[in-house]
């Protein structure tokens, strides 16, 4: 009765700081508002618009028409057109375009054998952008290898069809949801690991250990407060992700909640077992980075978790920010129940009580 | 016998080669203010902080309202109150909710908690402060605030660890007043201080210095002791007096205080009037009265020396 007297102390004060602590409070809104825009718009791992050079030697309609359709798939923009294939190599090494398409004298017979029909010239420097016109390397040949004029309207680009989810591959669709495991991953760890450190350095933790409180309850009042800002954090996310960039919602609210949850509390606690081990405000904050980067980079949110080396996996396993990017993206992206994810959800429950109990333990009413 | 509050026995702290305190014995009595007197760093804090149970002792035992500590600490934390020398409040938050925080951490009954609250708001003078946050306080108010939680759940035994040291003199006195009230009413008070006139106050001192408890009785007992050793001088040419009479071995101290020079000489000097007269023939001497100042020298010399 007094314990649970105690812990809504806690989070009544914790509360009660947070509201006044302006800094704090615009970093609750503007963390996820800045890195929602941030991945959203100017990260798009979706190439568009790579400036190419055209060199048509033959000068047949055919031509025209296939330079018309690379145009209007917008993956290149065609910034120039040089008369011989020397210049455009040279254009292509001083950076000038990214990739030169050469159509060679001998067009028309080539259509009508089916042989390719033009090289592209590619500046391989830059692996993505690269990628991206490998793939482009086959679409005019085969549109065009029957009826040049009009043909690309019948024919489907064959990775439309292997991407279920994301059709158009936009990639706000797959970041925005896994965003919402890094600001959290961020926020959550950053805020609690600072929460006891800084009570032990403004003073207030010799005062605290000596009052009946019991870590337990110091906590578990700590964590109240920061719960509901990782909630109102995802709501930001992936609401303004949901009307900015048009990303689906495919699952039930009450599931995402119940996963979102889990994840914070488990952030939450891991902030807490750092606070255990930070001496300074500085040291929390290093450990806090410690623990976001491997979040960020191994968690599936930039590259692929089966992609990785067995041994990254093995890591990526322990980080609670992979389970969550597996959750997120299953209900939000694919409309996933409960009942299919249990295995994360239970993972970070027990990496919650786990932890609690260790920083619990960590915890000592004592100075030295 | 009086029943004691405190017993300590060879209490020592060390932290790495540096011991700070060092086998120390106290005896404080109920429902007394015990003042432990010293210069920074002469382990005052520590001393407390071990006595509450914050610091594991490197050596000793110590019983508390008859628990040893720390290993029983956990079950005082409702019979002590502790107000830390670094101002330990959150200052972001005002009077009232400061006060409302402790008396839920401390599980004071729900309609306890307003009735004691007001109380101690009336008791402090803290009504028209209450909605205020601390950081916008003097050091005298905000000292007053502290004493308030401090004593916010009736705590039998007080521990104030230079509790006026952001605080001017007249908040001083007026502080010392509800020290006295409170001791009036049976709590036991342990509080440290480098102020002189505060330590004269305490009913039982122990001075302190690096770790060691040099003295420990009342104030009057401690000035007693040094009645005829010290003596004054007035006159011109002080500063060369004050040379010469430092050199001597006879002489513990030797402090000017506006035109007066106040010389202490030690326990085996016999008629330290003659003999101060004799070095200073064109000047005027005379017995005063001793210190605190004069004790704490005298306390201290064996260690200067
Ligand atoms: N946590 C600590 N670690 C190392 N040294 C300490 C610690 N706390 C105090 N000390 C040292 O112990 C000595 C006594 O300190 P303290 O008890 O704070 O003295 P006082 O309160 O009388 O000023 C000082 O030299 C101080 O530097
Ligand atoms: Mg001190």
């Amino acid at each position: 009765m007094n314990s649970l007297g105690r812990i809504l102390a806690v989070a009544h004060k914790e509360f009660l700081q947070l509201a006044r602590d302006r800094m704090t409070f615009g970093m609750i809104v503007m963390i996820p508002l800045v890195q929602l825009l941030l991945f959203g718009y100017a990260i798009n791992t979706m190439v568009r618009n790579i400036p190419i050079a055209v060199v048509d030697l033959s000068g047949s309609a055919a031509a025209r028409v296939i330079i018309e359709q690379v145009r209007v798939n917008q993956v290149v923009d065609i910034v120039s057109y040089l008369p011989t294939p020397q210049q455009a190599e040279a254009a292509v090494i001083a950076g000038e375009v990214r990739a030169a398409l050469i159509f060679p004298r001998d067009l028309a017979r080539r259509i009508a054998s089916g042989a390719t029909v033009g090289q592209w010239l590619v500046d391989g420097s830059d692996t993505t952008v690269s990628q991206v016109l490998l793939g482009l390397r086959n679409m005019p040949l085969r549109l065009d290898a029957g009826a040049p004029a009009g043909a690309y309207q019948a024919s489907e680009p064959s990775f439309e069809v292997s991407l279920f989810f994301n059709p158009e591959r936009r990639s706000a669709v797959n970041i925005v949801p896994g965003l919402t495991a890094i600001v959290l991953t961020m926020t959550m760890i950053l805020f609690t690991s600072l929460a006891l450190v800084r009570e032990r350095e403004l003073g207030n933790m010799e005062l605290l250990i000596t009052t009946p409180i019991h870590p337990l309850e110091l906590m578990v009042g700590k964590l109240v407060p920061y719960t509901l800002v990782g909630l109102v954090q995802v709501v930001i996310i992936l609401g303004l992700g949901h009307v900015i960039f048009a990303v689906p919602f495919a699952g039930g609210l009450g599931t995402l909640a119940i996963a979102t949850l889990s994840f914070i509390a488990a952030s939450l606690t891991l902030g807490l077992l750092l606070s255990t081990i930070a001496r300074t405000q500085l040291q929390a904050m290093q450990l806090t980075v410690f623990i976001l980067l491997p979040s960020i980079l191994l968690s599936g949110f930039m590259f692929p978790y089966d992609a990785m080396p067995e041994v990254a996996q093995w890591i990526a396993e322990a980080l609670p920010a992979t389970h969550y990017v597996r959750l997120v993206r299953a209900v939000v992206l694919r409309g996933a129940e409960l009942h299919q994810l249990s295995g994360d959800i239970l993972w970070l429950c027990t990496f919650t009580l786990v932890v609690l109990l260790v920083a619990t333990a960590r915890f000592n009413k004592r100075l030295d | 016998m009086t029943e004691l509050a405190i017993t300590a026995r060879g209490l020592t702290r060390r932290f790495g080669e540096l011991t700070a305190v060092d086998h120390i014995d106290l005896s404080v009595e109920k429902g007394r203010i015990f003042g432990f007197l010293g210069p920074n760093g002469s382990g005052k804090t520590t001393a407390i902080r071990m006595l509450c149970g914050l610091l594991t002792p490197s050596e000793g035992e110590v019983a508390v309202l008859g628990r040893s500590i720390p290993a029983e600490a956990e079950k005082l934390r409702l019979e002590i109150g502790y107000m830390t020398q670094k101002f330990s409040l959150y200052t972001d938050l005002t009077t009232l909710e400061n006060l409302r925080f402790m008396a839920r951490v401390y599980g004071l009954a729900h309609g306890q908690r307003r009735q004691r609250i007001d109380e101690v708001l009336q008791q402090f003078g803290l009504t028209e402060l209450r909605d205020r946050q601390l950081h916008a306080m003097s050091g005298g108010q905000r000292q007053r605030v502290a004493l308030a939680v401090a004593t916010l759940h009736r705590p039998t035994l007080l521990f104030l660890d230079e509790p006026t040291s952001a605080v001017d003199p007249q908040n001083r006195r007026d502080f010392w007043e509800k020290l006295f009230d409170l001791s009036e009413a049976g709590t036991t008070i342990l509080v440290s201080t480098h102020y002189m006139d505060e330590a004269e106050r305490c009913h039982r001192l122990a001075i302190l210095e690096r770790g060691k408890v040099r003295r420990d009785d009342s104030p009057q007992a401690l000035m007693a002791a040094l009645e005829g050793r010290v003596v004054e001088v007035s006159g011109s040419g002080l500063r060369a007096l004050r040379e010469q009479l430092m050199a001597r071995p006879d002489v513990v101290s030797a402090a000017q205080q506006g035109s007066r020079l106040r010389v202490l000489f030690d326990e085996e000097t016999t008629a330290p009037l003659d003999r101060l007269q004799a070095a200073a023939q064109h000047q005027t001497c005379q017995l005063a009265r001793p210190n605190l100042e004069d004790v704490f020298m005298a306390a201290t010399a064996g260690e200067r020396r």
